[in-house]
């Protein structure tokens, strides 16, 4: 039986694939250029900031500037992440839940920010909030420091994350349907109740996706911030804008010293992401029989 | 009593409720029957409170049930997929109902214990209450939906297709067991179904449904045996539709006059219904629809044959079910006398 | 907006979500790139002409949109090439090049600019061969083409990788029992099915690049007029307080942008209309 079931799907695999050294050449191909422009440019990170000993990459991190820029990026993580998060999943229960007309219009705008490029992220916060802006003059003349402070930085980094969480929750809150959440109010439980027992267990690897993509995202976002902030050593700089500045002063160590960490952000995100793709994949299970 | 009366509900243009009035009386057991799309469904979930209908009034105990969201009408709904919560337990899944009630009425934990563990020996699946959803059968999944309904305390229970999802053996299992169930809580329950044979034998009373109105309702007898449209009696039975003209009294099929009678049918065009089992077989001649035998199958105590009747076009062929009493053979001429039978204009 | 189907929905809360919604939107996206939009119309039809064609932001915007169309289109193949690896055959490592393909999505923008300059640069590993043939590919234009490419693998891999997956083996054994052979199977019956997901992720990743600034700027060398990206003069413009300028060429890179999900949309719904969903 085994062997006429391995006999049947070798047969099928010959008829689906192309003759070996056609095979051999396009895995080839595939695999050189995921090395060259994927892999290289992982280990040259790795490689640089460890070129000089592990003692020269270690002063560089417990440099204070480098501090600043780690606990400024973590903060602006933090106040971003929150926030995207709170309204990511109240606007993915109106959009997922509900039926209204402009759906798709309302699902775009909400996209809008993954095809503004970065530096116009930024631009749009300081033609509001500039100098020359339309609510700067106002802004200094009641002393709030909304650009080249945390403010700007934060708006700026809550701009380019809008879409994490509510992509991530939409579709799978759709595929979900209303059933379990119909059977909850006619259970005589309430809206909150309804959500927090059974909408939120649905989708709670959907959030922690949302949320990690957001993470990596506010942590590493360059060109947004680096419009907003103004490069104020020791105060605005966050760690991606830290690599460029060290980069630029020729202190190749510790530049690449930050990045390995930027680096080991995006491995480590990388991989629970494909942990949370399984979990999310195992979630959708068929309904009835 | 629940009682719903004159209920409008469009979709865009599509009218799913057409002017629907209902009433329930307790205790009962009452199965909307129809095809899909003939509104029975969205006329559950009004009663629910999981729709809104666009005109009209639901009243429970001559209270308006349409000034009370879902979560305050105390109806258990139990749905066609079941909606188990997935990431709950059995006994979780059940308990749910207890557990957000309002503090001052919410039981003790030692009283929802001990009400879920009263429901789950009631449907007999008290072995099952730490499994999750996935790991159960469709039977057991349906009768879990029915105990965590239960649990509330409904004044009505509502079960749309109940055993639609089910395989054919369950179903017949889940639907005496409903029936006994029903005996024993007598809690008033409405189950919406697209199969006559559930209806029939599971309900007490029986409202037949077709796009979007009432067509018929009465006890299971009373809609086989006097279906009080063409539409219900082609719906429930299977039944021999012929088309014949009604003149005088006098009922005609191609030309032929039949030994039937058409009292209190308009003239003009009309259909003849007659059930399979209900023409008798006899030797052709005046007064009779005659035709020419082409087919016989035999099973059980039955003989159904494929008989093209003379009269009309010649083409029309029907198929009857006689007793064995006398064996038809291919070939054969026979007379058919319809015993019972119904006329209605051809209009409808 | 209401909700449709009735004066009331079963779930609670539309009207309060919505609301948040469309409030935290207008505040963070709609607010703000307005105020972008509004700049522009106080610059008169001449002036925004005169900042548009002006010679260095024509080239700007050149280097910007032709570079980026020349990297979508090598993605566009290459990504053909890896997603048919990753999807069709078994080789060592399968799984783990699957995962780094995200790579250029997960990692800052600036970590792969200065990673990449410094593999490009003329002592760099790969500089350094490529300068003996020649080739000098840091603080030229084909490093800013190098940058794309990078930046741009995940969208065309991302997009078709669902697809192929989902492709119906049936279709392929139907091929060849009506006789085709492989590279009319895959040529006449895969490859077109494949076709508005190869076009949808061309284009994301030609919108992601035209607008790519961290991973760029680092590789690019900058020389006004030869390797200075549009979003690079726009950082310039703001730094020199000539506000108006880089507001003209905001607005230009914008509407391009627009344009590009406004054909993404079509091809998608093309692709619906065409195939239609199981």
């Amino acid at each position: 039986m085994s062997e006429l079931q391995s006999y049947l799907s070798s047969a099928r695999d010959d008829l689906r694939t192309e003759p070996r050294p056609v095979r051999i050449v396009i895995i080839a191909i595939a695999v050189i250029f995921l090395v060259v422009f994927v892999v290289l440019p992982l280990v040259v990170v790795f490689a640089q900031a460890f070129s000089k000993g592990i003692g020269a990459y270690l002063s560089a991190l417990s440099d204070p500037e480098a501090w600043s820029a780690i606990r400024l990026t973590l903060l602006v993580a933090a106040i971003s992440v929150s926030l995207n998060l709170v309204f990511g999943v109240i606007a993915a229960w109106a959009i997922a839940k509900f039926e209204f007309r402009g759906k798709t219009f309302l699902i775009s705008l909400i996209d809008l920010p993954f095809s503004v490029s970065p530096v116009i992220s930024g631009l749009v916060f300081v033609l509001l909030f500039g100098g020359q802006g339309y609510w700067g003059p106002w802004l200094q003349a009641h002393n709030i420091q909304v650009l080249f402070a945390v403010p700007g930085i934060a708006l700026a980094t809550i701009f380019v994350t809008f879409p994490f969480v509510a992509r991530a929750l939409i579709p799978l809150m759709q595929e979900q349907g209303t059933l379990e959440e119909e059977a909850a109010i006619s259970l005589g439980a309430s809206g909150l109740q309804t959500f927090f027992r059974v909408t939120l267990p649905n989708i709670k690897w959907g959030v922690l996706y949302g949320v990690l993509l957001c993470n990596a995202r506010a942590m590493g976002e360059f060109g947004a911030v680096s419009v907003v902030s103004g490069h104020i050593r020791g105060e605005t700089n966050t760690m991606p804008l830290l690599v460029e500045i060290l980069y630029n002063e020729y202190q190749f160590v510790s530049s690449f010293a930050i990045a390995s960490l930027l680096a080991m952000l995006a491995l480590i995100t990388l991989v629970a992401k494909t942990i949370l793709e399984q979990h999310l994949d195992e979630g959708q299970q068929p309904r009835g029989d | 009593m629940i009682e719903v009366k004159n209920i409008v509900k469009k979709f865009g243009a599509f009218a799913a409720l057409d002017g629907v009035d209902l009433k329930v009386a307790d205790g009962e057991l009452l199965a909307l029957l129809g095809p899909s799309g003939s509104g029975k469904t969205t006329l559950l979930r009004i009663i629910a409170g999981l729709d809104w209908p666009d005109t009209g009034e639901v009243s429970f105990d001559g209270e308006n049930a349409l000034a009370h969201a879902a979560s305050e009408r105390h109806v258990g709904f139990v749905f066609q997929h079941y909606a188990l919560f997935r990431h709950m337990t059995v006994f979780e899944n059940v308990a749910f109902g207890l557990r957000v009630q309002p503090r001052a009425v919410r039981k003790d934990e030692a009283g929802i214990r001990a009400r879920v563990k009263e429901l789950l020996d009631l449907v007999q699946l008290d072995w099952l209450s730490n499994r999750y959803p996935s790991q159960l059968s469709g039977g057991q999944r349906q009768r879990i939906a029915l105990a965590r309904a239960l649990a509330i305390e409904p004044r009505i229970l509502l079960l749309d297709e109940p055993f639609g999802a089910l395989d054919a053996k369950v179903r017949k299992e889940l639907r005496q067991w409903l029936r006994s169930l029903h005996h024993e809580i007598h809690v008033t329950s409405i189950f919406v179904t697209h199969d006559q044979e559930e209806a029939l034998e599971v309900a007490n009373r029986v409202v037949v449904m077709d796009k979007g109105r009432i067509e018929q309702i009465g006890t299971p007898g009373e809609v086989y045996d006097n279906p009080a449209t063409a539409f219900v009696h082609g719906f429930i039975g299977e039944s021999i539709v012929l088309p014949v003209e009604v003149y005088d009294g006098c009922v005609r099929l191609g030309g032929k006059q039949l030994n039937i009678l058409a009292d209190g049918v308009s003239p003009g065009l009309s259909k003849l219904f007659v059930r399979r089992h209900d023409m008798q077989v006899g030797p052709a001649g005046s007064g009779s629809l005659d035709g020419a035998v082409r087919h016989v199958r035999t099973f059980g105590p039955i003989q159904r044959a494929e008989v093209a009747l003379s009269a009309g076009d010649g083409e029309t062929v029907i198929e009857i079910d006689a007793p064995r009493d006398r064996e038809l053979q291919t070939g054969d001429i026979v007379g058919l006398q319809p015993r019972r039978y119904r006329i209605f204009a051809a209009q409808e | 907006m209401s909700a449709a189907g009735g004066r009331r929905s079963t779930l609670p809360g539309f009207g309060l979500t919505m609301g948040l919604t469309l409030t935290w939107l207008s505040i963070i996206i709609l607010i703000p790139l307005a105020g972008l939009f509004l700049r522009t119309f106080e610059l008169s039809l001449d002036q925004f002409w005169g900042i548009v064609t002006s010679r260095r932001t024509l080239n700007a915007l050149k280097i910007s949109f032709g570079l980026a169309f020349a990297a979508a289109v090598v993605n566009l193949v290459m990504g053909l090439i890896v997603v048919w690896a990753l999807v069709r055959y078994r080789f060592p490592g399968r799984r783990i090049f699957d995962a780094i393909v995200d790579v250029p999505f997960a990692l800052p923008t600036a970590v792969a600019g200065v990673a990449l300059t410094s593999l490009f640069a003329q002592t760099g590993w790969l500089g350094a061969p490529l300068a003996e043939l020649g080739i000098k590919v840091a603080f030229t234009p084909i490093g800013i083409f190098i940058a794309m490419i990078f930046i741009g693998i995940p969208f065309v891999v991302r997009t078709v990788q669902p697809v192929l997956i989902d492709l119906d083996a049936e279709i392929e054994e139907a091929a060849a029992s009506l006789g085709a052979n492989r590279w009319h199977t895959v040529s006449k019956v895969i490859l077109p099915s494949l076709i508005p997901a190869l076009l949808t992720g061309f284009a994301l990743a030609f919108a992601r690049a035209v607008g790519e600034y961290g991973s760029v700027i680092f590789i690019a060398g900058n020389l006004p007029n030869v390797s200075e990206i549009a979003p690079l003069l726009i950082v310039i413009r703001l730094s020199e307080f000539r506000y108006a300028d880089a507001t003209a060429i905001a607005v230009v890179m914008l509407v391009a942008a627009f344009l590009i999900i406004f054909a993404v949309n079509r091809i998608q719904r093309w692709a619906q209309t065409r195939i239609p969903a199981h």
